[in-house]
């Protein structure tokens, strides 16, 4: 009769946890993956208008980002609230952007320079003035290929 | 009746399981890229240069006020009928003899434009525009010229332009690529992008 009786504790058994790290690496991993490392810390406003007739930027060693819109509040105080441009981690004014081009190409390799795309992360509430004088600037430096980023969405969106 | 203990699950396919998730996961995220209006801007122009003669028909002028008010030759105009003006006035057609368009469908109305070739749409806009609005413009005069281009390259190729774009991007596209940028070349020849910026009024 001993054959039955085993241990007769109700207790469950302890669940195994030698899956656990498999687990956690699997996360570890997917959000290696997924996540999207932000250069630039963004010292300014940047909600975006919507577009819908857009093109991917693929190449992201190929992309120079200008960033404009109103300091956030963080900055407001030492910024003021005009909409600023932001080049690398710091404001910047309108004759700094040329600069800020040349170094950027002279970081890249002589053979890529002719595909390097500017990118103009601007606010939606900024004025045209400053987006204007941006395009000045990189006009007169021949950096001629720029990209509005945008969101994706009906354009209808931007006019409320 | 004593209860029996459940038995211990086998966690040896765990990892498996695990591995099978890691690897689903990372075939089907994408990295996030960004996306936006590709355009190019005119190359810095001399100073003394004249410009260049142009009908006064064969110019589409779209003007943003400071209120973000849209004016098309100088009529206000509601955003979402941009597009379909800008459309109209591309596509018209009304040249006669050399400038006559043979692929155009519009109204050929002498008025308006002659031929895509020819078109020219002109936009101004305030300092005091807002971005979005000027944005919202953009996308409608791009989506303007998709359009037709969409239209001409279904006619002649079969295929959408935005299609063709597509594929002279795609790695694995079976067919000739050189062909394919002729193809995408004659199209765009036919509706050639010419959006003129003037310099924003003070």
């Amino acid at each position: 009769m001993s054959k039955f009786k085993k241990k007769k504790s109700g207790d469950l058994p302890a669940i195994s946890t030698a899956s656990l790290p498999d687990i956690v690496f699997m996360l570890l991993f997917f959000f290696m993956v997924a996540t999207v490392m932000r250069q630039n810390t963004l010292m300014i406003e940047n909600k975006l208008p919507s577009a819908d007739q857009i093109e991917k930027l693929d190449k992201k060693d190929l992309v120079m980002y200008i960033y404009a819109g109103k300091p956030s509040s963080r900055y407001r105080a030492s910024a003021g609230s005009e909409a600023r441009i932001q080049l690398n981690d710091k404001f910047a004014d309108v004759s700094e952007v040329k600069a800020f081009i040349l170094a950027e190409r002279a970081s890249k390799r002589e053979e890529l320079v002719p595909f390097l795309t500017t990118a103009l992360k601007v606010d939606g509430e900024t004025n045209m003035g400053l987006v204007g004088d941006i395009k000045k600037e990189l006009r007169d430096i021949q950096a001629l290929k720029i990209n509005y980023t945008t969101r994706t969405g009906s354009a209808m969106d931007n006019l409320n | 009746m004593a209860r029996r203990s459940a038995p211990e699950v086998n966690a040896g396919s765990m990892a498996d399981i695990a591995f099978l998730l890691l690897i689903f996961f990372l075939v089907t995220t994408t990295i996030e890229t960004d996306s936006g209006i590709s355009r190019k801007l005119p190359p810095p122009q001399e100073e003394n240069i004249e410009p260049p003669i142009l009908k006064q028909k064969n110019i589409f002028v779209v003007e943003l006020n400071k209120n973000n008010d849209l004016l098309v030759e100088e009529v206000p105009m509601e955003l979402k009928d941009l597009r379909e003006a800008a459309i109209k006035f591309l596509d018209n057609g009304g040249g006669q003899g050399v400038e006559a368009c043979t692929f155009c469908q519009g109204v050929k109305d002498p008025s308006s434009s002659d031929n895509p070739t020819k078109a020219v749409i002109s936009l101004r806009n305030n300092r005091e525009t807002n971005y979005s609005a000027y944005i919202a413009v953009q996308n409608e005069l791009v989506a303007a010229y998709t359009t037709l281009r969409n239209r001409e390259a279904n006619r002649l190729f079969g295929k959408s332009f935005v299609q063709m774009e597509k594929e002279l991007k795609d790695v694995n596209y079976s067919g000739n690529k050189e062909s394919l940028k002729e193809d995408i070349k004659k199209v765009q020849l036919m509706f050639p992008e010419k959006l003129s910026e003037a310099e924003p009024k003070k």
